[in-house]
């Protein structure tokens, strides 16, 4: 695997759209190309080579490319949109978008990241290691289609309407979420080891969470079942079991009624 | 204005019965002429395939339904936007696309005049305002009459003359184009959470039946002598044994003769005709109905369709049968809007995806490609997605590829994933015909255009017609090698003219033209009480006032093109 390292040299006054910060727009260019492509500051459209220093050349392809993104980019949007494969690292914070419709590949976020990161992601990995901001793994704007498959860790806290119209993959937090998780899910699964606070699964029609701390104020459209002894990445514990949204529309699955679950550690 | 003269190319013109001649085609002070001096600028088409601009008969590409669409599907425009660029402003939009957007895709695909298939009365101002922002193509509105109070009230007691005279007015208030019906009765009914599903159920409270709303607006119609036929959206769309409604409401045009002096000859429109053609009793033993309806039509002349091709794609649904609306969006569970106008109709929109993985969107499919492969007149059946309904209008090219080349619908039968479904639920397997430039420019041109009472001024290029030609990079003395060129050369034309004015060029727009608005302007004998009946409906129950209602003046329709009809001695 080549890697490419990009490091923030010329700040941009406004924010910078870099859509093109994947292993696939990267994918057999050498230094001076990669310079080349095209990034949006505010309506003016540029290139990379102006904000960033690009050292390496890419792999022949994504899968054999590595991207390492270094120096302020609290201003970069876009970092990993719409990638398949390879590896995006990104060494401090940044903004919008991150991950964005990905399918494949890795990316390791150090710092934090700002909202709609994974917005309607299909595949790969998103770990980051502070804190996802508001919409995470959710549906475009207007959209019912969320993330549909991959995975996402967060070692810190998530923000509100995370996993909104999510259908599939998973999404993990270690720390605590705010409002409105996994809203019109109809599938995946959330596992926050902290504590959330309202509207935790609203309008639910398929899929599951499970929340390892508190929970401010239930969903009236949730029902206590059962409890249910989990194991939940390697630990076991006892949960209450809940089925939801009761005012939804649910599916019917080999004859049985198909519910949102969602699962409190006792 | 300038002169050109397009030289060499193989010309289609149904109107004067050329069929793909070496012909030069003369413009000159916006008009087609014999002969141009010589100082007309040239432009080559030797290999290329020239017609006149093609005519949209049935498109929902502007007003305030659309613009719903719009608003509520911002994921519509997100890969799918162009950014300013030579003389085109941005655009958006895939099924919905801006106004802008619109009258740029239309023209470059060679269209030069479109018909936006519903106005709702109440808010023609709105449909007025994009019309006046969609750039280029001459466009028309239709606004809608089958569940219009005033309309219910006087065809209860088959008051023609009242109905038209109220027609008139109402033609006249919302520069409008012709009569057009959506659901007769079974919009009004879904105020009561009902529909009217047959041409006999009776429409509540009204006590009239759809039957008689459509034999009453087809008399009006004749009455008046409108330039185009009275415009049907029959009952019980989408539902499998449609097709029966389907007949039974063709049937009730039977009898009636034209009376019109734009050469238009028939009395019904059937429209969107693919939507309408089902057979079975369910979504399992769907299957088509395009036989049955297509001999109907076949044997019976004083009807026109037009197809509805479903495209495949993802899109957005829009009408004015409300009740349909929500019937579809209790089947896909996606987003519903609904709105209510007044004392006039009702819409609804919601997105739909036409998957090739599910077999009743296939048939849809096949059942649209059907339609005019069986219809013997191709100067009576006109192509159309019903945009963005069946799919979006910049799908035509496609749509084309699909009824010119029984290659490619082949190839498409077998990227199905239920094809045994398809071919034993459709005869689209055993359908060798392949529409040649002819009927094509037959079912795009001079068909519609005839249609819509516009034959002497556009849809050919004889002498003295409006100049809208559209140059293709497509030579017809060359076998194709590959359907897929025909996909190419009819999206993007080498030379596009409107009214003299070359508005494309290799694809590109280079002028936004003299785009008009095209509309009846009906004058009927006096009738003091249709008058009175609308003022006392303004003050009892509108939400505005008659001087907010109308659309006059420069804001709302600044380049008008009135077609004159005098109804004063009916």
């Amino acid at each position: 695997m080549e890697t490419v390292t990009i490091t923030m040299k010329n700040a941009p006054a406004l924010y910078l759209e870099a859509d093109n910060v994947s292993p696939d727009a990267f994918a057999g260019k050498t230094a001076a190309q990669i310079a080349e492509l095209s990034v949006h500051e505010g309506n003016t459209t540029s290139t990379l080579g102006k904000y960033f220093e690009v050292i390496g050349n890419a792999g022949a392809t994504a899968a054999d490319t590595k991207i390492v993104v270094k120096g302020d980019v609290k201003k970069v949007k876009y970092l990993g949109f719409k990638m398949t494969a390879g590896e995006l690292v990104i060494e401090g914070s940044t903004d919008l978008y991150v991950g964005a419709w990905m399918k494949g590949g890795k990316i390791l976020a150090k710092g934090n990241i700002e909202a709609f990161a994974a917005t309607a992601m299909k595949g790969g990995e998103l770990i980051v290691e502070g804190n996802a901001g508001n919409y995470l793994g959710a549906a475009y704007r207007g959209d019912w289609r969320g993330m549909s498959g991959g995975k996402i860790l967060v070692m810190g806290n998530a923000g509100s309407d995370i996993g909104m119209y999510m259908t599939g993959g998973e999404i993990i937090v270690n720390g605590n979420i705010d409002v409105h998780a996994l809203t019109h899910a109809e599938g995946g699964r959330l596992v926050v080891k902290g504590n959330a606070k309202s509207k935790v699964g609203g309008q639910m029609i398929d899929g599951e969470i499970i929340i390892f701390g508190s929970i401010d104020t239930m969903m009236p459209g949730f029902k206590p079942v059962s409890e249910a002894e989990l194991e939940v990445d390697g630990a076991k514990a006892k949960f209450s079991h809940f089925i939801g949204d009761m005012g939804e529309r649910h599916k019917k699955r080999k004859g049985q009624i198909v519910y949102g679950n969602l699962y409190k550690k006792i | 204005m300038s002169e050109y003269i397009i030289k060499n190319g193989h010309v289609f013109d149904p109107v004067q019965g050329i069929k793909g001649d070496k012909k030069d085609i003369s413009i000159k002070d916006g008009k087609i002429v014999d002969k141009v001096s010589s100082s007309a600028k040239v432009i080559d088409a030797k290999d290329k395939t020239v017609m006149a601009g093609a005519v949209e008969i049935h498109a929902h590409i502007a007003g305030p339904k659309v613009n719903l669409g719009r608003i509520y599907r911002p994921e519509d425009k997100l890969f799918s936007c162009t950014p300013t660029h030579g003389m085109e402003r941005m655009g958006g939009g895939a099924s919905i696309p801006t106004t802008f957007k619109t009258g740029y895709e239309y023209a470059k695909m060679g269209y030069t005049t479109a018909m936006e298939a519903a106005m709702p009365p109440l808010f023609s101002r709105h449909v007025h305002e994009e019309i006046r922002d969609t750039p280029i193509i001459d466009e028309g509105a239709f606004p809608v009459f089958g569940n219009n109070w005033f309309v219910m009230e006087y065809l209860k007691n088959h008051e023609i003359e009242n109905t038209a005279a109220y027609c008139a007015w109402l033609l006249r208030a919302t520069k409008g184009y012709a009569i057009k019906i959506v659901n007769p009765g079974g919009t009004e009914a879904w105020g009561w959470g009902l529909n009217c599903l047959s041409i006999h159920d009776p429409v509540p409270y009204f006590d009239i039946t759809p039957a008689e709303i459509i034999k009453g607006l087809i008399e009006a119609n004749e009455y008046l002598g409108l330039p185009h036929s009275m415009h049907i959206h029959p009952n019980n769309l989408g539902n499998p044994g449609c097709y029966e409604t389907t007949l039974d409401t063709l049937k009730l045009a039977e009898g009636f003769k034209t009376k019109n002096k734009f050469g238009r000859e028939q009395v019904m429109h059937l429209t969107h005709t693919q939507f309408h053609s089902y057979k079975g009793t369910n979504w399992g033993d769907f299957e088509s109905g395009a036989k049955e309806v297509t001999d109907y039509v076949n044997k019976n002349k004083n009807i026109t369709i037009d197809t509805g091709n479903v495209t495949l794609d993802e899109t957005t649904t829009m009408t004015a049968d409300g009740p349909f609306e929500h019937h579809l969006c209790g089947l896909n569970h996606l987003k519903w809007a609904n709105v209510d106008v007044e004392l006039e109709t009702a819409a609804g929109v919601v997105p739909y995806i036409y998957s090739p993985n599910i077999s009743v969107c296939a048939i849809q499919w096949a059942i649209g490609l059907e339609i005019p492969l069986m219809m013997k007149d191709p100067m009576r059946c006109y192509i159309t997605t019903d945009h963005p309904n069946a799919g979006p209008f910049t799908r035509y090219p496609r749509v084309i590829k699909w009824l010119m080349s029984k290659k490619a619908r082949d190839a498409q039968v077998n990227a199905f994933k239920h094809k045994d479904k398809v071919l034993s639920q459709t005869s689209i397997g055993s359908l060798d015909r392949e529409i040649s430039l002819y009927e094509l420019a037959q079912m795009t041109r001079a068909g519609p255009a005839k249609s819509l009472g516009l034959s002497a001024m556009c849809g050919g290029l004889k002498p003295g017609m409006d100049a809208d030609v559209a140059v293709y990079n497509f030579n017809p003395d060359k076998p194709v090698a590959n359907p897929d060129d025909i996909e190419t050369a009819f999206s993007r034309c080498a030379a596009v003219f409107k009214s003299g004015i070359q508005v494309v060029s290799n694809g590109e727009i280079v002028s936004t033209g003299n785009k008009r608005t095209l509309w009846v302007d009906v004058h009927v004998k006096d009738n003091p009480q249709v008058m009175r009946d609308i003022n006392e409906k303004f003050v009892k129950f509108y939400s505005m006032t008659q001087n907010n209602y109308e659309a006059l003046g420069h804001h709302f329709v600044p380049n008008p093109y009135a077609l004159e009809v005098d109804a004063t001695q009916a």
